[in-house]
């Protein structure tokens, strides 16, 4: 056996059954036996995508997803993938090739330091030195990626390893220290009774979930504590999904857009329950102006996370579902909460939107009608993104993915790709602006070669909105540079791509065309010329704080 | 520099792995910290080394920078032992221009500063001296007029004092 098909056994027996990456020249002995193997390969168009593709699968899943990439340019390209992932958590291991070991450091042909721009980017990585090393890597990597607050982990691996003929292997087992590191923590009594009495206590409880909910799998504690107790819940982006919107006690998403009732709640609240969120920038606004009234308790299973960004009350380090059952088993419910639901439920601002043109609002309050739990929703970064987080109300678990940390324009389609071909049984939206979508296009070879039926509903407003829409604010409508001049004609675009696609430009039309292309079972790309001059609010300006609300009467 | 900014000492254990080093260091120089020394070394058990960081800042942000060291998977304990009861040490090489007429008083001021000479030439003299930070900072203060060639010193090594008996 050499240490190519070594590496493939490992991963087979990890469960891993779909691998996305490109081939390249030190990676050669790999994909030679990789037809041999029982995973099934998604060659995608660009590393990039490969590394997005393996996020989605990870995301909508919750298992570990795998992608290659060659040495050089092509762990390069992965980059962009592994710092997204990174910043929102995602279990993945990428396996790039490295040239031989004798000529690295020699600036070879295609050598990069792998392991060192990948440094602050990964949770962990590894250089293999010996293919005898292989099992043990792998087995700790995937414990790495998945454990406490999952993260990308890279494995570099030179072609004579790959090549290396292996005889006898090391036991794969995680070393000590890493189990020791990263084994769940021990909640702390005497800080979760603090919690107790705060809770009790409290006549204007919040809580808001973030991405941890979800990662956790915790939403039905969540709902069961919420309800029982009747305390408001507001969501962060990354923590979409975690509860059922329908709900009287939810509020929506809080943050720079945040809902106006969710924005007040934190404003008004006398105690938040943040549970798996990290008050980012973009949560929280101005930080000395952040929940006033409130004590904060806050929920993690980071210690690193604790007093970041803001500092907080009762700081609990712990996996999320198991803070939510101890405080269901501890406190009796319901609170006397009504007055404050009543009092969040009176504060009713709007937007106003336009009759004129496709508003983005109305159209996506269409789509959303057709979300269902089988269907998964998929984003890229800006306008669309924020539009989405406001109007789009995800139905089953995992099932709304989007760059939120770092915010990476281009993810949308090679998520969807990964989301789509882990969930053979499920729909998968993939709502996009002009900006992002030509970042990653060309995975869409991907979407027609395997029939994935993703829907691609194209926000187009001839623009990168987002950024058009701070210099409308910000800089005196100055356009520097966001006014796309030229834009390719996309009906033709994807049907280069083998894939039907439909222009819209009326709003009569929107409800049509798209249930026209949804029934089937094939993939459609829908452009939706929307008003270019729409704006997202509500908007809390950057270094605001989040009653600061623009946009809404 | 704000008003909560100190010279603070953290004792890192690190499991011995290639890249180690770059992970830590990396978390100072994203927010633009200079590292003032910083000593690796191996201890008792081979597999773990011990760095001795010093570094300036403030306050909250080396907290946040203690627990990012500890979220490392690598990274086995992180100790802030700024203000804490220690012994600090570290070792200075100093080559000092000498003339005729200055040797012999350049060797008294090493000895009243309890430091070796290791090595005498025709234009220089190199002294080896250990020491906190004030009187290393002293010795080369005191070398100074006699003109410094060189120097090179270690930063230094700390540990926490062991309990005393009441």
């Amino acid at each position: 056996m050499i240490g190519a098909e070594l590496l493939l056994k490992c991963l087979e027996e990890k469960n891993v059954d779909k691998v996305f990456g490109i081939p390249g020249g030190v990676l050669l002995p790999l994909y030679d036996v990789l037809p041999k193997s029982n995973i099934q390969h998604i060659l995608m168009r660009h590393e990039q995508g490969a590394a997005h593709a393996a996020d989605g699968y990870a995301r909508s899943t919750g298992k570990v997803g795998v992608c290659f990439a060659t040495s050089g340019p092509g762990a390069t390209n992965l980059l962009t993938g592994l710092g997204t992932a990174m910043m929102d958590s995602v279990p993945v291991v990428a396996i790039t090739g490295q040239v031989a070991q004798h000529l690295i450091g020699k600036d070879s042909f295609q050598e990069a330091d792998t392991i060192g721009f990948s440094l602050s980017s990964t949770k962990y990585n590894y250089l293999v030195k010996d293919a005898e090393d292989i099992p043990a890597i792998v087995e700790e990597a995937f414990y790495i990626a998945q454990t406490g607050r999952p993260g990308p982990v890279l494995i570099d691996v030179p072609k004579d390893v790959l090549m290396q003929i292996v005889t006898k292997t090391k036991k794969p087992v995680v070393r000590k220290h890493v189990l020791k590191k990263l084994a769940t923590p021990k909640i702390n009594i005497n800080q979760l009774n603090k919690a107790f009495e705060a809770i009790k206590k409290s006549k204007k409880p919040l809580i808001i979930a973030g991405g941890g909910i979800v990662i956790g799998r915790a939403e039905k504690e969540l709902q069961e504590v919420a309800q029982k107790l009747r305390i408001p819940v507001a969501v962060t982006l990354m923590g979409k999904g975690s509860y059922p919107s329908g709900d009287d006690l939810f509020l929506g998403m809080v943050g720079m857009h945040g809902t106006v009732k969710g924005n007040y709640s934190i404003q008004e609240s006398d105690l938040i329950i943040a549970i798996g969120m990290r008050f980012s920038d973009r949560v929280v606004g101005r930080s000395d102006g952040f929940a006033p009234k409130a004590k904060i308790i806050h929920v993690d299973i980071e210690a690193a996370e604790i007093d970041k960004n803001i500092v907080t009350d009762i700081p609990i380090v712990a996996d999320c579902k198991e803070f939510l059952t101890n405080v269901d088993k501890n406190i009796e419910g319901p609170l006397n909460t009504e007055p404050w639901i009543k009092e969040i439920q009176g504060v009713n601002k709007k937007k106003p939107i336009p009759e004129e043109g496709i508003q983005p609002e109305n159209l996506l309050q269409f789509i959303n009608e057709y979300i269902d739990d089988k269907t998964i929703v998929v984003t890229d970064v800006g306008q669309h993104q924020m539009w989405s987080a406001l109007y789009i109300h995800p139905k089953g678990e995992k099932s709304f993915l989007t760059s939120g940390g770092l915010g990476t324009m281009g993810y949308g389609l090679p998520a969807a790709i990964g989301a789509q071909v882990a969930n053979p049984d499920k729909r998968v939206v993939l709502i996009t602006g002009d900006g992002s979508f030509q970042m990653n296009l060309q995975e869409m070879a991907i979407v027609r070669q395997y029939s994935l039926p993703i829907t691609i509903v194209l926000m187009n407003n001839r623009c990168l909105g987002m950024v058009r829409q701070w210099q409308e604010l910000f800089h005196e409508s100055n356009y520097s540079q966001t006014l796309f001049e030229f834009s390719p004609d996309w009906e033709l675009l994807a049907q280069a791509y083998g894939i039907k696609a439909a222009k819209i430009e009326g709003k009569e039309e929107v409800d049509k065309v798209f249930t026209e292309n949804y029934d089937g079972r094939e993939p459609a790309f829908l452009d939706y010329r929307i008003d270019c001059k729409a704006n997202v609010f509500p908007m809390v300006p950057a270094g605001c704080s989040l009653d600061e609300i623009w946009g809404c009467k | 520099m704000s008003e909560s900014s100190r010279v603070h000492t953290l004792v890192v254990m690190v499991e011995n792995s290639p890249g180690v080093l770059t992970k830590v260091t990396s978390l100072f120089s994203r927010r633009g910290y200079n590292i003032i020394s910083l000593i690796a070394s191996e201890t008792e058990d081979p597999i773990i080394s011990r760095l001795t960081i010093v570094v300036a800042g403030d306050d909250k942000v080396i907290e946040q920078v203690a627990k990012q060291l500890n979220k490392m998977v690598d990274v086995l304990k992180v100790t802030d032992i700024t203000g804490k009861e220690t012994v600090a040490r570290q070792l200075l090489l100093i080559k000092v221009a000498v003339e005729t007429g200055t040797r012999v008083e350049i060797i008294e001021l090493a000895n009243i500063f309890r430091a070796r000479v290791l090595d005498i030439g025709r234009k220089s003299l190199i002294i080896e001296a250990t020491g906190d930070e004030t009187k290393i900072k002293a010795m080369i203060d005191t070398f100074k007029p006699f003109g410094i060639i060189e120097f090179s010193r270690t930063g230094h090594i700390s540990m926490v004092r062991g309990q005393k008996e009441r």
